[in-house]
């Protein structure tokens, strides 16, 4: 994998994940006990030999470039080569963000240059999945193809949500419909490509001159070239998430904790690499049991875990139940506590005797587009003071502090 | 003799800055056989022993150096040190992959004059004075590979110029539950300056013993080698530091935290485990004060409980699969309990597979090895270990 280049595009916000992405891209979100979204296709490409790597950033991207840093547990920190983190910058020309996604690679048409690859793979940094990019390029190469984008077949009516591909028999792409109110097939894009360097560079260079185009390669560049080059559908069978909402970030983390999960983390032959701290192995008290989840190091478990996602150094005291809930990393969960279908994010403090996410679903007073759901979100850095009760579907913001005895019904909010 | 007895500019400088600016060299002592470990050590230097489900020994004494901004490590290996040689790899995981400084391996080698293993550890130093001559560090910390304490040195070391001391040795008041008869004692005045020290005898006038950690200046520790170690005296402490107590000024830094010797027997290592595992206190002690304990990543993802399975008072670590019973046991990376199985009061080390209806109790199971369905491996009074790779 020489002659490659990987582009990683990380700078989207996720807006429908709601508070969880207030202060981080999507990109940074924890998922999975230890992991961060971007770690998945970040592992994926070195998986696949691709130790060239841009990481293409925008949106609040502090956390995500403290956790890429120079590359290394990933094994990027090499010479010639490695990861580098590409932010908008600007020119005597003036500054501008990246528009989109092909916007976004054309305004780093100088580095990629610099690799001189054959090929671009075009990857997202929020998705997860294992693939080898290897297989995908080869099949790219074999096909004679200038573009190449992997798909999946979805539920026909789900269609809608994704970019609609129409091939004939050879996978060639013939028609690219993005989220098509009557889609005429079910492979859908993963946002996943293949690109040859040479011909991208030329239609990316068109395409920013091009006025009318949101400069998206979904929604301008991909429908322009398939009309005249040979642009083909790679189809991917494995697993794949786009966790965009809070429904799906929680379901997505808690199919882990079924005992044949979907997606395989403990794959020695495709391992998964992360930055993670430093801590010891988890301790588990005779106080009540621990089943159906997941626990990652630095853990003290006093309390009783049920179908839930445990990240690296919660602790939780005695006599708390959690059930069917995310706990991201350094929550600490005081003694009694009931939490039920919960995410609790990075550092936040639950004390004693509160009760989260009891009662029956109600609509979000705050924002019912994204919190849609009956779980119950609590945002980084924050504190629930004692007895507190919180129903379902609430919103508890980043650096909040919930005063002792406060009681919220479902569906309402604390930003 | 000409021993530099005296206060150095230095040393005064050090003082009045809270020793911020004093450069030490750190060296470990990671080459000992020892015969009390038995099966565990047939292929491993002590120091590279397992411990407490992610660590090896070594990691402790080297977390605490660099924790206590030591970033020139040399390890001294010998015995069987191939499983340590990849623990500590280029020393990336305690940021030793350095430019200046960093992790040096000190191994015997082979010379014009001759060949020699390390004869005792003032003859392992003595081999590898190049380390000792290069660099700009003052002093030197000396201490052994296979010792469990947490501890930031900073203090010992402002111990050591406030006492005007020549050499400081690390000492601990050992309680009951260790056999003192197997440490070195020291007695000392009340000022802490050491008077008399003997290496494990039966009656010791004090339970005070040594902790194999000496520091003292580079420069006096290069003379008292080329004084002993040519005339044949090739251990540290019986030939070089206890002759000599009357002439250097020898002070006892006390130490009042957790501290095991791991190498005293395979009794002594299983206790360990187990009461890190009974105790809160210790965990906190150990992992969290005074830095974290770094080691090798090994990227396992987050541990996984199935719905059969039922923990208690055990520690558990990150790529395991439980779905037996695990109690008051150690599990150590990518240990797999399946169901029914039941896993008590043992150790089970990287790996290995507990299978289905198999039953461990009492037990030291080294890495990658298979209980098969419905096996039994119970231990009685002592621990039953089971060496590396092997099904029954």
């Amino acid at each position: 994998m020489q002659n490659v280049l990987g582009l990683i595009l990380a700078g989207g916000q996720g807006t429908r994940l709601g508070i969880l992405t207030e202060k981080i891209p999507k990109p940074a979100v924890q998922f999975g006990g230890k992991y961060r979204l971007i770690d998945f296709t970040l592992s994926n490409c070195v998986n696949s030999g691709i130790y060239r790597i841009g990481v293409l950033t925008q949106y609040r991207p502090h956390l995500l470039n403290k956790h890429i840093g120079i590359g290394k547990p990933w094994d990027l920190d090499r010479k010639g080569g490695g990861v580098t983190i590409l932010q908008p910058y600007s020119t005597l020309a003036g500054s501008v963000w990246y528009k989109g996604t092909a916007d976004a690679v054309y305004q780093n048409i100088e580095f990629v240059d610099e690799y001189e690859p054959n090929y671009i793979v075009v990857l997202s940094g929020d998705h997860i999945y294992s693939m080898d990019y290897s297989e995908f390029l080869y099949y790219h190469i074999s096909k004679g193809a200038v573009a190449t984008i992997a798909c999946m077949e979805v539920p026909l009516n789900e269609a809608n949500r994704f970019g609609i591909m129409v091939t004939d028999l050879d996978n060639r792409i013939m028609e690219f419909q993005e989220k098509p109110e009557e889609p005429k097939s079910d492979l859908a894009s993963l946002g996943i490509y293949v690109f040859t360097w040479d011909f991208i560079k030329e239609a990316l260079i068109e395409d920013a001159k091009d006025e009318s185009s949101e400069h998206d390669f979904g929604k301008n560049v991909i429908p322009k070239i398939l009309t005249t080059k040979r642009v083909y559908a790679f189809p991917f069978e494995g697993y794949w998430r786009d966790v965009g909402t809070i429904q799906s970030y929680w379901e997505t983390n808690l199919e882990l904790t079924r005992p044949i999960p979907p997606f395989n983390l403990y794959d020695p032959n495709w391992r998964f690499y992360t930055r993670s701290e430093e801590m010891q192995p988890a301790y588990i008290s005779n106080e009540r049991t621990v089943r159906n989840s997941i626990v990652s190091e630095g853990c003290e478990i006093y309390g009783h875990i049920d179908n839930s996602v445990i990240s690296q150094g919660v602790t939780v005291g005695e006599g708390s139940i959690i059930k069917n809930s995310v706990i991201m990393t350094k929550v600490v969960i005081g003694n009694d506590v009931v939490i039920e279908d919960a995410i609790i994010a990075e550092n936040s403090i639950v004390k004693d005797r509160c009760k989260i996410g009891v009662g029956h679903f109600a609509e979000s007073k705050y924002d019912r587009k994204v919190y849609d759901s009956h779980i119950t979100v609590i945002g980084m850095d924050s504190i629930i003071e004692e007895d507190c009760q919180l129903g379902k579907n609430v919103v508890v913001g980043n650096d909040k502090t919930i005063l002792k005895g406060t009681q919220i019904e479902s569906g309402g909010f604390c930003i | 003799m000409a021993f530099s007895s005296s206060i150095s500019l230095h040393d005064t400088q050090c003082i009045q800055k809270g020793c911020d600016k004093m450069k030490a060299l750190g060296l470990i002592l990671a080459g000992g056989k020892s015969d009390a470990l038995g099966k565990l050590v047939y292929k491993r230097a002590s120091a590279a022993l397992p411990v407490f489900g992610k660590y090896r020994a070594i990691d402790f004494i080297l977390s605490n150096m660099v924790n206590s901004g030591i970033y020139k490590v040399g390890v001294l290996t010998q015995y069987n040190p191939r499983s340590l040689m990849d623990h500590l790899g280029s020393g990336k995981e305690w940021d030793l992959d350095r430019k200046n400084g960093g992790l040096y391996i000190l191994q015997p080698y082979l010379g014009m004059t001759g060949e020699y293993w390390y004869r005792g550890t003032a003859d392992a130093i003595f081999q590898n004075t190049t380390i000792l001559r290069r660099g700009d560090e003052d002093y030197v910390l000396i201490g052994s590979g296979d010792h469990i304490y947490k501890m930031l040195y900073n203090d010992l070391f402002s111990f050591h110029f406030a006492k005007g001391a020549d050499v400081t040795l690390l000492v601990k008041e050992l309680d009951e539950t260790y056999d003192i008869t197997q440490y070195g004692t020291v007695v000392t005045t009340e000022d802490g300056r050491i008077t008399e020290m003997y290496e494990k005898v039966e009656n010791p006038l004090t339970r005070k013993a040594f902790l194999g950690i000496y520091f003292m200046n580079k420069f006096l520790l290069l003379d008292l080698l080329y004084d002993s170690v040519p005339s044949g005296k090739y251990d540290l402490l019986l030939d070089v530091i206890i002759p000599n107590l009357s002439k250097l000024r020898v002070y006892a830094y006390e130490f009042d935290g957790y501290w095991r010797n791991i190498k005293k027997g395979i009794d002594e290592y299983y206790k360990t485990n187990m009461e890190v595992l009974n105790s809160k206190q210790i965990r906190e002690e150990l992992f969290l004060k005074y830095g974290r304990v770094y080691t090798k990543l090994k990227d396992y993802p987050p541990a996984k409980f199935t719905g059969t399975a039922k923990v208690s008072n055990s520690m558990i670590s990150d790529g395991c699969i439980v779905s037996g019973v695990v109690k008051n046991s150690v599990l150590f990376r990518g240990v797999v309990v399946k169901a029914g199985a039941r896993v008590e009061n043992s150790i089970i080390m990287q790996d290995s597979v507990i299978e289905e209806g198999a039953l461990v109790r009492n037990a030291i199971v080294d890495k990658n090895c298979v209980i098969r369905a419905e096996q039994m491996l119970v231990g009685d009074f002592e621990p039953v270990v089971l060496e590396k790779w092997m099904v029954i």
